[in-house]
This record gives C-alpha cells, structure tokens and sequence, in this order.
C-alpha cells in the first residue's frame, strides 16, 4: 500500500523546518568573523569568485562598521550578491581559498559576511543604485534568473533601456523556482529582484516564452542588442521502465511545487522517498522531503562522494537532514502496482575506465513510495529557432559564447547556465555582467 | 615549582601580583574576594580627607580593537567615595584576617603637611604593611591641586615623601604619573624625600573615543565628557619603557619599583620584573574577567621560572635592564634579514605588500606554476622586522641574523656622524 501525504508533521514544524536554515550573523559575531580576515594582499579569495568581489575590501568595512560602503563593494560586482551570499557553495569558492584553509582549515565565513553587508543595504537603503542618463538603445534580455537580472542591472547603470521576457509568471528564475526553500526563506527572491529593478529603466513582461509568444528573429529586429538567458529547460529522464507510474516526479518540478507553495503542510510526500542522482538538485530534493515529514528519504547515486557534483558540505547537509545516501548504485526498473511506483530495482556499479560506472552484475530492491529524479537538467534549443532553422551555434549542448559572452549571431549575447561554465548563481551573475559591458562597448563604441 | 614569595621595601607578599589602587580594591568585600582569588596583595582605593568626594554616573570608556574588547580603558573616577573611618576599619579588618597578604594604602590628601600629618597616624594604625602616595590620578583630583598636580612637580614630590617618613614609620611608596616629559625627575626626587619605593605607571591622560551622535568625548555624563586616565593592555609599551627608564638610572639603583600598566597576565608580569620590577599592580585586567585571573598569573609565571631555571623572583629581576641601552649604544655593523618558511607560509600577501608600499621593496611576489610565492630578496632587505610583525603566522618569518662581518660599531665611532672625531694617529 503506497502511501503519499500531506501533513506527515504539525504544521508549525514545517513551518520552522523551511525556514532560514542558517540565520544571519548578529552584528557583533559579524565583526568578530571579520576580524578573523587578515585582509590579504592580492587576495585567493577575491581570485575565487566568479565575479570578483573584492572580499577583503568589504569584511574590512564591516569590520569599520562602513556597511553601506561594504555592501556596495559587493553589489558593484554582483547585484546578487545577496542570494549569493546564501546560496553560493562558498565552501568550493571563495572559503576554500581563504588562507586560514591552509592554516587552520577553517576559512572565515566570507558567505555569512556577504549576507550581514548586503542584508544591511536592502534593508536601510532598497534604491541604491540609479539609471545613466538614457542612451536611446533598447536591449532585449529573455529571461529573469540571476543572468537576465544582472545583465539588466549593468545595463541600466550604462543608461540602457531593458525590456526582460520572462516565461514563468515570476522573476528570480532558479532563485525563485529551483533553490531550496531554507536557503532562501520567505520572499527574499523578490525582495531581491525589486531591489534590482530599483535602478530604473527596465521592464519585466511575464508569462512570454521564447518559442512561443516571440522568436529570437523578432528580438534581433525589435531591438538594438539581445541577451539570452533562458537557462535549462529540459529535465533528463531515467528512460526506465515505469518511469510513467504515479509517484514518479522530476525534483526539479517538486522543489518548485515547493517554493510557490504558501501553506507547505498541504504538500504530500511519500512515507518513504528514493531520489536519484547526485548533485545539489537531488539535495535539496532529499533534504525538503525529509523536512516535509518522509521518514526513509534514500539518495541514490551511480558513481562514488568524490564524483557527485553535490559538495562535500552539501552531502554532510542531507545526512544531518537524516538522508540516507547510496553509492554505486543505478536504478535498472521501476515496480508499481495499479499505476503507482512502489519500487526500484537497482543495479549494483562499481568503478570503470575514465571513472566511469558500469555494471557490477547483482542488483537489490528498494520499496518506496515516491521517486525523484534528479539525473540532470538539459539544455533545449528548439525557442530559439526562427522559421524552423538554429540559426545560432550549439556547442557540447549550450550555446556557443565567446569570452564576451557574443554568440555567433550579431548582437546576440548569452549567459547562465544555457552557456558553457558553472551551473551557478554567481556564474550566472558574472556572465550577464560581462555580457552587459561588451554590449555596452558595442552599441556605444 | 618556583618561590613567588616578594619582599618589597620590606613589604611580603606570597606572590608578587597585587592588585592596584583602584575599584577593585574600594572596599572588605573585593579585597576579601581578591585575596581568596590568591592575589598576593592590594593597594587600598586612595583614601582621602572627609567629606568624601562624589563620583559621577558613567565613570570608563574603552577602546576595543578588531571585536577585542577593551584593548585600552580610561576612568573618570576619582578617590574614594566612603567616609574615612569606614575605609580605616575595614582594611584593618582585612589585615589582621590575612596577614601574609600585603595591604598597601593609597593616600591622597591636600598637599599640606597638616592634610599628612593628621592623615597619617589613622593609616598607620590599621596596621596596613605601607603606604602609597597618589601623585599621579590625572583627572578631578588633579584639578583640585592632589594627585597628578602633585606628580608633576618634583620639588612636592620630594616634599610630600618627606612629610610621609617623617609623620610614619610605614614604607613609603611614591606612585608616579606618565602625565610628564622626563620620568625620572619625580623618580629622583622621591627618593630625595626618603620614599621608600615607587610604583608606576598611574594612567596616562586621554579620550578613549567621541560619541559621534552626541558629538562628545566618552565616556559621556549627560552629553558632555571630560579626559580621563588611560590604561590596560594599550600602554603596557609606555610603562615598560618608564619602568626601565628607572631601573637603570644609577642615581636610583636598588629602588624598589612595582610595575603597573596594562599587565594582563604571567608574561606581562615577568616582563616588567626582567625590566627591574619587583611585584606588578594589576586593575585593568581584573576589572575585564574577574580576580580568577590571578591563578593563570600565578601558575604561568612559576612554571616560565621552573622551564627557565629560575628558582626566585630575584633570580631574573632586572636581567634585561643591562641590555636596555640608549639608541646611540646599538651596534651599526650588526644585520639580520628576514626568513620566510615557505612550507608555513598561508600566501596572504602581507608581507609583500607592507614591504612594497611602505618599507624597501625587497619581498617579490611570484607565480610559480601559478601559484602565489613570497620571497625575500635579501640583497634589499635592511632587516627592519616588519615583515615578520604583519605575518599572520607563527614563526613563518624569522629574522636571521648574519655573521658579524665587521667589529661592533656604534653612532659614536661612526664616520657619518658630524660629532665623530677620529683618534689621531700616535
């Protein structure tokens, strides 16, 4: 008998399981973290970032008590610097090359740091940053994730006009619809994304997808320059059999279910959950059904901790979560009965050539009543063909970009994670920056 | 384990960490807490003439320095502000309930010889082990014509100690302000008076900070500050360098010195003592974490002496005052540069940049295989140190010295110098 429901725990447990997993630092311990910094000449930190805050900058006017001065040296590189700050895995970035790593194995919590500067401006100043005086040009950006956004914003500051055009029926992207519900607690995505609007000058249209409301021939004709970044829309399926039984869902849509979802003990879960795969996706899916009230949440991955694009601060964070975490293990078939999954039988793998898995010959069987799958997230070019025909170049999947992040149409730029690089906020933050300032040099050059 | 016992000026304590004249010492309560803490003495919180003079509300400010809290302390308070005979009956109280702890009293009165002479006879009664003279209380007092305003002036230092040995047959410990250009001015003239020994440093006049929204010095009384006396760990640099200051002054060998100024634990202590000290006043460091302190002062200090060999105080007291010399006694042909181990070394820039920006250019900073490397080109390197201060690491930098290549050779001798007169040659 599978058993998928809501409420598995009083409503005020939820409430608090989905609330701000790591509460800001109080000012006191964030000036004693920053003292902790030694304020480092050509900093590895600062060298770590993909947007190249300057950290020891900011954690030195923390130290001062300059916050407006500290939060602007981070928002100047990143205007997300505040979802950054909660979402960044700070521990394979910018603290993993702290010094005190090499001297104590224990960075300084640059993360914590970022979010008691940038807290302090959102909350004391939601308008820092003003429009350029207007330039005339008009740049379309389709989509408002982190890349979009920032793209926008350094655009705005040039003085550009921005219009966004966003499928889904809210900004933030992945910040709004993909991150765990305790990394970024209450509406901080669109408390984020107003802050970022505050400039001036761009304008958001909802619900209009590339492909289907507008292709990207229209764009190039409607506007001086063009940014894309639409992200991943497609999911990996397991192409199992089975794989079409009641109880099987992408994590991808149960995190977003998840995050748009005011009253989270209305959500089922499964007594017992099984998630596949092994990055933060599978993470925070295990995690979330775990804090939902699941009492057997079961992550299973092909290959070995060292290979699971997951860091090793996210995997000790499932299993502190009470998530059971499987190696070399890939699922082989799905068991339901009367249309719900009820199993998975898996195939045991043990290391091959080129650290790949391959088949060990025995397999075992896990019972369960909800199955989340979590093997990868796809790029899909089909929005961008205009008549049929790509005319834009596809690299390994991902559009084809050069340093500039310039496509190889004219005057269409792209970034975040439909281009090749990390799959990261912060990555995406720096693409649509840098993407913003080549434009920039182009239309005004 | 090491004899921490002190005779000082005649004065015994099992140890020689005493607590300075100050709020910790005020009254029975503290004092009693103090000595059962172990604190080998106490100077009494300066009495002084009735009526009692009134405090204000609002009495420290602090400096802290990089989330430390109070790396510097100033007070605005002043002496006593409890009768005469109330302080006179509980320190008697004391020292007959603990009578191998020293108690010392700290006196302050109009300098008048009546104001001693009728003062006098009631400290010595109580049978307390000595007295010391407030010269040096740098706020409100000194306003009054006592304290500082007294220090300041060597010919009423020399004649108040005079007063005090005539009037009593207690040690007399003259308490110096560093509120005065040449320390040993008052130091000499304490001991003309017949002052038995002196202790210092008292705080050093200052603002700890102003109040930027109520544009006013800290700590602030109703909107308005005034200065006050500066201590605690910030200017155990400028005690230190008094302390020795007397200790090798050849007018005044043998006088006993107690050292006072920002000592916070064991290693401060056996600072001053190996600058010539014979015990230490502690306050700032009390008044932060408590009288327990005293056990790690204690245990710290008697264990540095065991590793070293030193089985009295005496043994190491003074060791390093003939090696405290003027800057014109140094030698010129000595050169050290620095080490940096490149196997500890964090890669935190430091040492490159403070060398590059502000001292000789000689730390390069490399990328070898990409990766950061600091190293000192030694040909440039004038062995200044600075490197070694910024660096965050323990014993990452050394400065090493070279082989003596040439004799010592010191400003005096040196070609360079317009007063240097070669010797003929006979």
């Amino acid at each position: 008998m599978t058993d998928i429901a809501a409420g598995r725990l009083p409503p005020a447990q939820i409430a608090a399981n989905f609330a701000d997993a790591h509460p800001p630092l109080t000012p006191h311990e964030a000036v004693v973290e920053a003292s902790r910094c030694y304020y480092c000449y050509d900093a590895p930190c600062m060298e770590a970032c993909p947007t190249g805050i300057d950290i020891p900058s900011f954690i030195k006017k923390i130290g001062t008590g300059n916050l407006r001065g500290s939060a602007l040296t981070i928002f100047e590189q990143n205007i997300l610097g505040g979802s950054c700050a909660r979402v960044c895995p700070t521990e394979i970035l910018c603290e993993r090359a702290c010094v005190r790593m090499a001297e104590e194995e224990r960075p300084v919590r640059i993360g914590a740091l970022q979010r008691r500067a940038t807290d302090w401006l959102m909350e004391h100043d939601p308008a820092p940053f003003q429009r350029g005086p207007a330039t005339g040009k008009h740049i379309a950006v389709v989509g408002a994730g982190p890349a979009g956004l920032a793209c926008a914003h350094r655009l705005a500051l040039h003085g550009h006009e921005v219009t966004i055009f966003e499928g889904r029926p809210k900004s933030g992207g992945l910040n709004e619809y993909g991150i765990a519900a305790y990394k970024l607690a209450d509406d901080f995505a669109q408390r984020e994304v107003a802050f970022v609007l505050s400039v001036g000058g761009i304008h958001i249209e909802h619900d209009k997808q590339l492909g289907r409301d507008f292709d990207l021939a229209t764009l190039q004709r409607r506007f001086d320059a063009v940014f894309l970044a639409i992200g991943l829309s497609g999911v990996r399926a397991l192409e199992l059999e089975g794989e079409s039984f009641a109880g099987v869902r992408n994590a991808v849509d149960f995190i977003a279910e998840l995050r748009q979802s005011g009253n989270k003990a209305n959500l089922p879960v499964g007594r017992s959950v099984v998630v596949i795969g092994g990055g933060n996706t599978a993470i925070d899916a295990a995690t979330q059904a775990r804090r939902l009230g699941a009492e057997d949440v079961t992550i299973v991955y092909r290959r070995g901790p060292g290979d699971m694009s997951a860091t090793a601060d996210e995997q000790d964070w499932a299993q502190t979560n009470g998530v059971r975490i499987r190696h070399w293990a890939t699922p082989h078939r799905l068991l339901g009965r009367d249309g719900q999954v009820t199993g998975i039988e898996f195939m045991r793998t043990q290391p091959g050539a080129n650290g790949r898995a391959v088949p060990a010959g025995d397999t075992f069987t896990l019972e369960t009543d909800m199955v989340l799958k979590a093997v990868g997230q796809v790029f899909i070019a089909d929005p961008l063909k205009s008549d049929g025909s790509l005319a834009l170049a596809v690299e390994d999947g991902r559009i084809a970009v050069d340093a500039d992040r310039r496509t190889s149409l004219p005057g269409v730029f792209a970034g975040g994670d439909c281009v090749a690089g990390l799959d990261l906020t912060v990555a995406a933050v720096q693409d649509g920056k840098v993407a913003a300032l080549a434009i920039h040099r182009q239309l005004m050059g | 384990m090491a004899d921490l016992r002190t005779n000082f000026a005649g004065i015994r304590s099992p140890n020689p960490f005493w607590l300075a004249s100050a709020p910790p010492t005020d009254k029975e309560y503290n004092v009693v807490r103090a000595f059962e803490a172990g604190w080998g003495g106490v100077v009494w919180k300066t009495l002084g003439e009735d009526p009692p003079i009134v405090n204000v509300s609002s009495r420290y400010g602090a400096v802290s320095w990089g989330g430390q809290r109070i790396a510097g302390f100033n007070n605005i308070e002043l002496i006593t502000d409890r009768p005469l005979q109330v302080n006179l009956d509980e320190i008697r109280r004391v020292k007959r309930n603990w009578p191998d702890r020293a108690v010392v009293v700290s006196i302050m009165v109009p300098c008048t010889e009546d104001a001693w002479k009728k003062i006098l006879p009631h400290v010595e009664d109580t049978g307390c082990d000595g007295i010391e003279l407030n010269f040096g209380c740098p706020h409100g007092m000194s306003e009054r014509n006592m304290g500082a305003a007294v220090g300041q002036v060597p010919e009423y230092v020399q004649m108040v100690a005079a007063w005090c040995k005539h009037y009593s047959k207690m040690p007399v410990i003259v308490k110096l302000t560093p509120n005065i250009t040449d320390i040993l001015k008052p130091a000499r003239a304490a001991l003309a008076g017949g002052a038995d020994a002196v202790s210092l440093i008292n705080t050093v006049m200052s603002i700890t900070a102003v109040d930027l929204d109520l544009m006013a010095p800290e700590p602030t009384v109703d909107g308005q500050g005034s200065h006050g006396g500066y201590c605690g760990p910030a200017v155990k640099p400028i005690a230190l360098r008094m302390v020795g200051d007397i200790a090798r002054d050849t007018e005044m060998r043998g006088l006993p010195i107690s050292g006072i100024g920002g000592i916070s634990g064991w290693r401060d202590a056996a600072e001053f003592i190996a600058l010539g000290a014979g015990t230490v006043q502690v306050c700032t460091a009390a008044m932060h974490y408590g009288f327990r302190i005293v056990d790690d002062m204690i245990d710290g200090l008697s264990n540095w002496m065991d590793s070293k060999g030193y089985a009295t105080i005496a043994d190491f007291q003074g060791r390093a005052v003939k090696n405290y010399v003027h800057w014109s006694d140094l030698n010129l042909n000595f050169k050290t540069i620095a080490k940096i181990d490149q196997d500890l070394c964090i890669k935190c820039g430091l040492c490159h940049i403070a060398c590059e920006d502000t001292s000789h250019q000689s730390i390069a900073a490399l990328r070898v295989d990409g990766k950061r490397r600091y190293e000192v080109i030694e040909e440039e390197c004038v062995g200044c140190n600075l490197c070694a201060h910024v660096c965050p690491v323990e014993s990452c930098i050394t400065m090493q010295p070279q082989p003596a290549a040439k004799p010592k050779l010191v400003w005096g001798n040196h070609p360079n110098n317009p007063m240097y007169v070669p010797e003929a040659a006979e």
